[in-house]
C-alpha cells in the first residue's frame, strides 16, 4: 500500500526536454565577418517584433553578438530591417 | 594611406530613372575626381522599406566600394547630406575581414551578371 501511493504512474511519460548543446554558429562555420547588407542570415537573430534576440536563447559567444548586433543596427538604419514590427517571420 | 569604404545609399522613388543614374553618377564621380579608386558599385533598383522614410515606403538602393583616404569621407558625407534626393545614407570602414567578405561578394556577384549576359 505504502509503495502505489509514492510511485505517480504517468499516462504519458513527461518528455524531459533534452539540452541540447547550444553552439556558437560563427565559430563553428568559421563566419569572421557578419553582413550588414542580407537581411535574411539577421533575421535568424531576431524575434517576432524584430528585437535581437539574447545570447542565451541564440548561443552566440560575446564576441560575436556585438558583432551581430551591430549589423542588426546597421541594417535597421538603411531600412533592410524594421525597428519594430508584429509579424516578422 | 587609403582605407577601405562601403557605403549604401537610398534615393527617393519619386525620381525618374534618368534622375536617379545621374544621383549616383554624381557620386561616382566625386569619388574618382578625389583620387579614390572606385572598387565595385551594385544596383540593387526599388526595393521596399522596412519602415517608411519621409513618408515613402521604397527606394532605389546602390552600393559603392572605393578605397579612399580619411580625409575624403567628411566631403562626401557632407555631400550626402546637402542632397534632398539621397534620403538615406551608410559609409562603413573594411577592415581585414570585411574586405575578404567584400571580396568574395564581389566575385560572386559577378560571376552571376557574366553567367546572366
Amino acid at each position: 500500500m505504502s509503495t502505489n501511493s509514492s510511485e505517480i504512474r504517468y499516462l504519458t511519460p513527461p518528455s524531459v526536454e533534452v539540452k541540447k548543446k547550444k553552439y556558437c554558429r560563427f565559430k563553428k562555420n568559421g563566419i569572421k565577418y557578419v553582413d550588414y547588407k542580407d537581411p535574411e542570415f539577421l533575421k535568424k537573430f531576431l524575434n517576432e517584433q524584430g528585437k535581437i534576440l539574447p545570447r542565451r536563447i541564440t548561443g552566440t559567444s560575446l564576441k560575436y553578438q556585438r558583432k551581430v548586433s551591430q549589423a542588426i543596427k546597421r541594417s535597421r538604419m538603411i531600412a533592410l530591417l524594421p525597428y519594430v514590427t508584429d509579424l516578422l517571420k | 594611406m587609403l582605407n577601405q569604404y562601403e557605403t549604401v545609399f537610398i534615393t527617393t522613388p519619386v525620381l525618374s530613372d534618368a534622375q536617379m543614374k545621374e544621383a549616383v553618377g554624381k557620386f561616382k564621380d566625386l569619388i574618382t575626381s578625389h583620387g579614390c579608386e572606385l572598387i565595385h558599385e551594385e544596383n540593387w533598383g526599388l526595393k521596399k522599406l522596412a519602415y517608411p522614410i519621409q513618408k515613402k515606403s521604397t527606394g532605389f538602393y546602390q552600393l559603392l566600394e572605393f578605397k579612399a583616404d580619411p580625409a575624403f569621407i567628411g566631403k562626401l558625407e557632407t555631400e550626402f547630406r546637402r542632397d534632398e534626393r539621397i534620403i538615406r545614407f551608410i559609409t562603413v570602414k573594411l577592415e581585414k575581414y570585411a574586405a575578404e567578405y567584400a571580396e568574395k561578394r564581389r566575385k560572386k556577384v559577378n560571376a552571376k551578371t557574366q553567367s546572366e549576359n
